[in-house]
């Protein structure tokens, strides 16, 4: 049965809320998402939406995303080093079983992972519960033993979500979902087990979206990364607020558009109060310094609009 | 004409409106408060910005609802700065989720018209009188409790109606509805029932338009609403009154990357001489005075 409201979070506009801060008086969080992802060739098809709209196998649209990880993320490492900036890795899982080279330059630079799925042509659409959670403990078992990391964050696979999926993540003790476009801050999610918070990941500067359906130009995506720090640093200095960059290297490590990814980190991080973070630092800080004090005040407002 | 909802007549040859001040152009903001349902019908059809990928639609579902939690407010400080009060039209299941909201909106003295129960809930064809007539009479109720304005305005959610929404609109005491967008002034629409007007926006110059069905940038968005005015600016000069009516939705235009640009677009007319900031009401009933007294 569906429902019309999901329930997700509380409703609490931006200019009614506690203070948010972050370390060092930085105004703006800021986090790189590369998503490293493997689209299979012949994936089962997904009765719900199928993985290759044009059919398989779909050579052309297989064949740029793995430029991606052939030549793409190779440029991006160099970007992302020059602007000593790390990557919080938006990983389909079995690229640690593919391509163990790109998860040892990630972990070599200290960069964090967190789950994509197993594959970008594997959707939860339809999943029951124990699959779901297969899947999620599946990409723990995963990435721990090619990396000794334990993810702590979660961004569905191809956006592609079932009404459970926030419960399991809780379930499964994740800090952090990337899936929820609703704000500039992180806030608390509405589970009933545990607890999960929302980190701002994004679409609106998101090369995938960008480029892939807005259809813009490298110096049009250039200007809407300028354009949003400027804002959002501008806010800052209020309240704090998060910026990410979610990439795809079959996109952004493309050579006429690498000079538009440098160019806008170059402006960004140029300015004195950005906090270069990854996802779990961000929501370790939250969860520190911000989350209660959020709660009690969310519930305040419940208590309020149900005395009124 | 092919209805006889309105009497025809070119822009261009009508006497002259004259607006208070002899101002040449009123200058309408409308932001638009949409909601759009995770579980919305597809059928008869789906409006812009619907949710469009399986359900559960998180991405889409969260990221129209950023217009009332974030968008909205950099909208807001946005026309506070330049001094401007506008028309907002307003879902009314954003009344009941949101009840915040609308004070914010009455704090300004902007102006609040109704805009349909919310984005899965369309006025169409297929709709009985007898279920449009209820519904109308849910959305008008919940507005004007919430909001304790008149709420004279309509906007169809999706800019769709069916044969009886202007009777029934005018039978409840709505004076104008903006879903004609057929001209650059009001107009005097028929009905069954009562006084209604047609309050035209400019409907290719939206954000919805030019930057989420177009595909434009910011920027380009601010160049056309600076180019729209210039040319009925330069228009009323000989011709009488004209008005800009400005559609804005909080989730397109109220992200952090695109509102310096409505910033700069709305600072530019707002210095030009002879603009007339005023919400859909004033218009309306200057342009009718204006109308009655020939001038």
């Amino acid at each position: 049965m569906s429902v019309s409201d999901p329930g997700l979070y509380d409703y609490s506009p931006i200019v009614d809320r506690p203070r948010l801060t972050w370390p060092a008086g930085a105004r703006v969080a800021l986090w790189i998402a590369p998503n490293i992802e493997f689209y299979e060739l012949l994936p089962p098809v997904n009765p719900v939406r199928p993985p290759w709209p044009r059919g398989q196998p779909d050579v052309l649209g297989y064949a740029l995303r793995d430029y991606g990880n052939r030549v793409g993320i190779w440029r991006l490492f160099e970007v992302l080093d020059r602007h000593r900036l790390r990557g919080s890795v938006s990983l389909n899982v079995a690229l640690c079983e593919h391509h163990p080279e790109i998860i040892e330059a990630c972990r070599a630079r200290g960069w964090e992972f967190f789950s994509h799925g197993v594959y970008n042509t594997r959707y939860l659409y339809g999943m029951d519960e124990a699959q779901e959670r297969a899947v999620i403990d599946d990409a723990v078992a995963t990435v721990l033993r090619h990396t000794g990391q334990r993810i702590a964050g979660w961004l569905s696979p191809a956006l592609s979500h079932t009404e459970r999926t926030t419960e399991l993540l809780a379930e499964r003790g994740f800090k952090y979902a990337c899936d929820f476009f609703h704000d500039d801050q992180p806030f608390p999610l509405n589970v009933t087990r545990g607890r999960l918070i929302s980190l701002p990941y994004a679409l609106e500067t998101n090369d995938g979206t960008v480029y892939g359906r807005r259809l813009a130009s490298p110096r049009e995506y250039e200007d809407i990364l300028r354009a949003q720090f400027d804002q959002l640093y501008a806010e800052g200095e209020e309240s704090g607020r998060v910026m990410c960059i979610p990439l795809h290297p079959f996109l952004s490590g493309q050579p006429h558009r690498l000079g538009a990814l440098d160019r806008a980190l170059a402006h960004i991080v140029g300015h004195p109060y950005v906090w270069r973070a990854t996802g779990s630092e961000i929501a370790d800080w939250y969860y520190a310094e911000h989350y209660d004090a959020m709660v009690a005040h969310l519930a305040a407002r419940r208590g309020a609009s149900s005395v009124a | 004409m092919d209805h006889d909802r309105y009497g025809w007549s070119a822009l261009f040859h009508r006497p002259p409106v004259r607006w208070p001040g002899s101002a040449r152009v009123a200058l309408l903001v409308v932001p638009v408060l949409q909601w759009f349902p995770l579980d919305a019908p597809a059928a008869p059809y789906q409006p812009v910005g619907s949710l469009d990928a399986p359900y559960p639609d998180y991405r889409a579902y969260t990221h129209r609802d950023y217009g009332s939690r974030v968008g909205i407010f950099r909208v807001m400080a946005v026309l506070d700065r330049l001094g401007l009060r506008a028309t907002a039209a307003v879902n009314a299941a954003i009344a009941t989720r949101y009840p915040g909201l609308l004070d914010e909106i009455g704090g300004r003295r902007w102006e609040i018209a109704a805009y349909g129960l919310h984005m899965g809930r369309l006025h169409h064809a297929d709709l009985s009188r007898a279920e449009e007539a209820a519904l109308l009479d849910e959305v008008l109720g919940t507005l004007r409790h919430a909001s304790g304005q008149l709420v004279r305005g309509w906007l169809s959610p999706g800019g769709t109606e069916s044969p009886h929404t202007l009777d029934l609109l005018a039978e409840r005491g709505v004076s104008y509805v903006l879903d004609w967008v057929n001209d650059e002034l009001p107009y005097v629409l028929r009905t069954e029932t009562g006084r209604l007007h047609a309050l035209p926006y400019a409907h290719d110059l939206s954000d919805a338009t030019v930057i989420w069905e177009r595909h434009h940038s910011a920027t380009e968005f601010a160049e056309a609403v600076i180019d729209h005015f210039t040319v009925i600016d330069r228009e009323a000069a000989e011709a009488g009154g004209r008005m800009l009516v400005l559609l804005l939705h909080p989730w397109i235009i109220g992200q952090p990357h695109r509102i310096a640009a409505l910033e700069r677009a709305l600072g530019e007319i707002r210095s030009r001489p002879g603009v007339w900031p005023a919400t859909a009401s004033e218009v309306l009933d200057a342009w009718a005075a204006a109308a009655e007294t020939g001038s």
